[in-house]
């Protein structure tokens, strides 16, 4: 039997009027990678501010017990003097500064006051080296991709000699071969005696990874499965967190498909920055009424960058290509156009391109179809704004008292449901659904996919765009793949499946000479 | 003891918007007992009306721009050009005044949509386009009047700034200022009645109605003093007629028009509301055409009241309304502010003024007190807001 490292003994945290922690307790075995699950707002992340001194002693009931030893840790500083280190989903990097500038912030090699570069830079250099980031570190944060900034932090991480390192969401913006490293990482980190505390949605990755699994629920510790050897299913996980049965995680569907809605035809965009580069590359796609349509493809495969071209031209330049609307040429050159012929696009970042996080649900509805709420002097009937909104915040299950809650105070899986109903006010005929259910809890989850099929049996073409292929597997109907931006391939239902479509996804360009 | 804990936390829940009120009546108050009386004389509550309105006319115009996410530092310079303008049309071109004042308001649109076109479409930060513009404009109204100043304007001009509503009645309370107040006072009744039961009508009412008699009296007593204030000097200054009307104006236009929409989905976030078909680069360049042409009114009337054209004049004119809107609770960062809000933190900074002066305070104690409350006034809003958050 391994050493107990780290002991949380009946930690309860309240704010006021909400208890966030109750009499919570996990133990982590030394040298283990120990993941904790639960849905959103179950206290994960509160729980992991606890221990690393965000919350300083105090401020929570209960104690922590470091290698047998209780401890008091009044800030950060504290935590990570005794090698607790914890790298947060948004990654805490200054992007005009160096790889080794922000490895050393606030942490410098200095001598005599003044900064020693070789030091910083000859260290900096080692530490990648043991994250397997072979970069110059004199290289811009700014200048590499989401993955290795990853890795940044964590060789950040190392350089504070850390004992226990705390990952919140690790992969969430990674893609699957940055994924696939940084899980390696943590198991080449496990083998030097590194313990590892993953916070994760990601059901196979726990799996695959985590020596044992915690389960939060509203608040209180459910339990502790083993991993190792046989260890617990992705189900039993699932069952755990959100603490039924889950029969199926895809609400049972049959599709009544019609006429042709939307084609897209040979469409071009060229990358903002890089004119030379072709982000979409002659694209052809089409959705039919009451169909589900989903695009895969692997992080940098011009997913998202496609649809924003589509929406009104959101994205990228020197677009070229033809959309048409039930066969008839039209414009989307702008927004207001693309909307007004019934186009819809919900964002994958909700809180940066969907949301008006200061203001609140109701307004957040209306906005992108006032001009149904209006009168004859354009000014906005507010009553029947609110009856609107009230009906989605009933029809949607949008947990909250009533509409005038600010958005910006909303769960992530009630804020993607005020997004849906801003965009079901407006009543498209195609919606384009971008990672519809991106850090969203499984119980909402489910919530959105019955959303998703209500509006395709509404006769609406439905196009979801998600990294996460058993979603797609579970709503489509059919799907294209996407690859350097380029359709690779058109999979009906029956055809689909993970391998296959990975087949297309990472299908690359043919090498031309000419 | 129920009710009045409800009382008490539906209270704290209001005290955003109340606090505001309440600390302009503290300080009225103030001063009405330090200055003997003086602050709240007829005669005095005139002045503060006149000489204040071109700052509250800014405000309004000010809050707009600052809820977007954007700043004007251009309009104290875009005042004195126009009050150049509107002398140099007059004095020199010999045009007729109702004229030059449509000319004027026509290149207050000009100016705005100058500078709107380089911060909307150019994508240059409004705080550079209008710290130039404050440059430009400065310069423009000197050129205009080759460094002379400009007066004598005539006298239908002159009162629009300094001038009241026709008097009827020889002595005691004039009878049009009464008649005025008192339709006022039954339009603010009749509006908010109307509301209250629409809402009770769709079921969303969710003021108590203790709160809404208590606020509503409370607004008709404010109305009723101020009228006869008034009415016992000299009537109704035409500026707060011109002021009322951009009050009541903006404040549907923000809260109910399509426009005005736009403006706080823009300012809470751009992004968003370009994705929801928002045109937020019109919006941004009609919000800045709208800007100069208040800037305008603001300028004719400053340039009327004082009888005077000159090139130095509002100098700091946009620092007064840039610190009544966020003294009324707008946010630095956009999405958050009201134009009633705006008139408030524009009053608390015209009776500051005003009751100093009146108590023979230092002008250079003045400044340091404003400043303080500046930023006493914005600190509370943080402390209010960190408060909620927590809860």
């Amino acid at each position: 039997m391994s050493n107990t490292i780290l002991e949380m003994r009946n930690i309860s945290k309240t704010f006021p009027g909400v208890k966030a922690l109750q009499d919570v307790s996990i133990s982590i075995e030394e040298g283990s990678v120990h993941a904790i699950c639960g849905e959103n707002g179950a206290g994960k992340s509160t729980l992991m501010k606890v221990l690393s001194g965000v919350y300083p002693h105090g401020s929570f009931e209960g104690e922590i017990v470091l290698n047998g030893e209780p401890v008091e840790f009044r800030s950060i500083n504290d935590s990570e003097a005794a090698g607790i280190v914890i790298i947060h989903q948004e990654l805490a990097l200054s992007p005009y500064l160096s790889i080794a500038e922000n490895i050393y912030l606030g942490n410098e090699r200095e001598r005599g006051g003044w900064i020693d570069w070789n030091e910083t830079n000859l260290e900096a250099g080692k530490l990648l080296a043991r994250v397997g980031l072979h970069d110059n570190p004199i290289t811009k944060i700014k200048d590499i991709g989401v993955g290795k900034q990853q890795l940044v932090e964590i060789a950040k991480a190392l350089s504070k000699e850390v004992k226990i390192l705390i990952l919140d969401e690790p992969t969430a913006a990674l893609n699957d071969d940055d994924s696939a490293h940084l899980l390696d990482l943590i198991r080449q980190l496990q083998s030097h005696g590194i313990t590892s505390i993953i916070i994760s949605h990601k059901l196979n990755e726990i799996k695959a990874i985590a020596d044992r699994v915690t389960i939060i629920r509203d608040g209180r510790t459910i339990e502790t499965l083993e991993m190792r050897g046989d260890g617990a299913s992705e189900d039993r996980i699932i069952k755990g967190m959100v603490g039924r049965d889950v029969a199926s995680r895809f609400p049972d569907h049959v599709p009544h498909i019609g006429e042709e809605l939307l084609r897209i035809e040979d469409w071009t965009v060229h990358h903002p920055l890089d004119r030379s580069r072709k982000v979409v590359d002659g694209a052809n796609l089409n959705v039919r009424a009451g169909e589900i349509v989903g695009i895969a493809g692997l992080m940098g495969a011009g997913r998202t960058e496609l649809a924003m071209s589509v929406f009104g031209r959101s994205y990228g330049v020197d677009i070229s290509g033809q959309v048409y609307k039930r066969g008839e040429p039209i414009s989307v050159n702008t927004v207001s156009k693309a909307i007004e012929h019934g186009i819809a696009y919900s964002t994958e970042d909700r809180k940066h391109y969907g949301l008006n996080l200061i203001d609140n649900i109701q307004r957040n509805i209306s906005i992108a179809a006032l001009d149904k709420l209006v009168d004859w002097l354009k000014f906005v009937n507010e009553h029947k704004e609110r009856i609107v909104a009230e009906g989605y915040r009933k029809t949607m299950n949008i947990k909250t008292p009533n509409v005038s809650t600010l958005t910006g105070k909303l769960s992530g899986g009630n804020q993607q449901k005020v997004v849906l109903s801003k965009w079901m006010y407006a009543d498209p005929d195609v919606l384009i659904l971008d990672e519809p259910t991106r850090g969203i809890d499984v119980g909402a989850k489910y919530e959105i996919y019955t959303i998703i099929d209500r509006l395709a049996d509404a006769g609406k073409g439905i196009i979801v765009i998600s990294s996460e292929l058993p979603e797609l597997l579970g709503i489509c109907d059919r799907i294209y793949t996407l690859s350097e931006g380029r359709i690779t391939a058109d999979v009906p239902r029956e055809k689909a499946t993970a391998e296959y479509l990975m087949q297309f996804m990472t299908q690359e360009r043919e090498k031309t000479t000419e | 003891m129920k009710p009045l804990t409800n009382a008490v936390s539906y209270l704290t829940g209001q005290l955003r918007q109340i606090g505001l009120f309440i600390a302009l009546i503290v300080i009225v108050l103030f001063f009405q007992i330090t200055t003997a009386g003086i602050t709240l004389a007829p005669i005095n509550v005139t002045n503060l009306i006149v000489q204040n309105s071109y700052i509250l006319i800014l405000a309004v115009g000010m809050v707009m721009i600052i809820i977007a996410g954007h700043i004007d530092l251009s309009v104290g310079s875009v005042v004195a050009f126009i009050g150049a303008m509107a002398g140099v049309m007059i004095s020199q071109w010999h045009l007729p005044w109702p004229l030059a004042v449509v000319f004027c308001l026509v290149l207050g649109a000009l100016v705005g949509a100058w500078q709107g076109y380089w911060v909307a479409y150019f994508g240059i930060p409004a705080f550079i386009v209008t710290l130039a513009g404050m440059l430009v404009f400065r310069g423009a109204a000197q050129i205009a009047l080759g460094n002379q100043q400009i007066s004598f304007f005539p006298k239908e001009f002159r009162s629009i700034g300094s001038g009241f509503l026709p008097a009827f009645g020889t002595s005691g309370y004039e009878p049009l200022t009464l008649i005025l107040g008192l339709l006022a006072a039954a339009a603010i009744v009749a509006t908010s009645v109307r509301q209250r039961l629409v809402r009770r009508k769709y079921d969303l009412e969710d003021e108590p109605l203790w709160w809404f008699i208590l606020k509503l009296l409370f607004l008709v007593a404010l109305v009723l003093t101020v009228t006869l204030l008034l009415a016992s000097y000299n009537g109704t200054p035409i500026v707060l007629i011109i002021l009322g009307v951009l009050v009541v104006g903006y404040t549907a236009v923000m809260n109910r028009s399509v426009f005005g929409r736009h403006i706080y989905a823009i300012g809470g976030n751009l992004a968003a509301a370009a994705l929801s078909g928002v045109k937020t680069k019109r919006v941004t360049f009609l919000l800045f055409i709208n800007m100069g042409v208040i800037s305008a009114i603001a300028g004719l009337v400053f340039t009327a009241g004082l009888n005077l054209a000159s090139p130095s004049a509002g100098n700091g004119f946009e620092l007064d309304a840039i610190s009544a809107v966020f003294i009324g609770g707008a946010a630095v960062t956009g999405g958050i502010g009201t134009v009633p809000g705006a008139i408030i933190g524009g009053l608390i900074i015209g009776v500051l003024n005003n009751g100093m002066s009146i108590l023979g305070v230092d002008s250079d104690y003045q400044q340091l007190i404003k400043g303080l409350v500046l930023l006493a006034a914005v600190a509370f809003d943080v402390f209010n807001k960190r408060r909620s958050v927590g809860s």
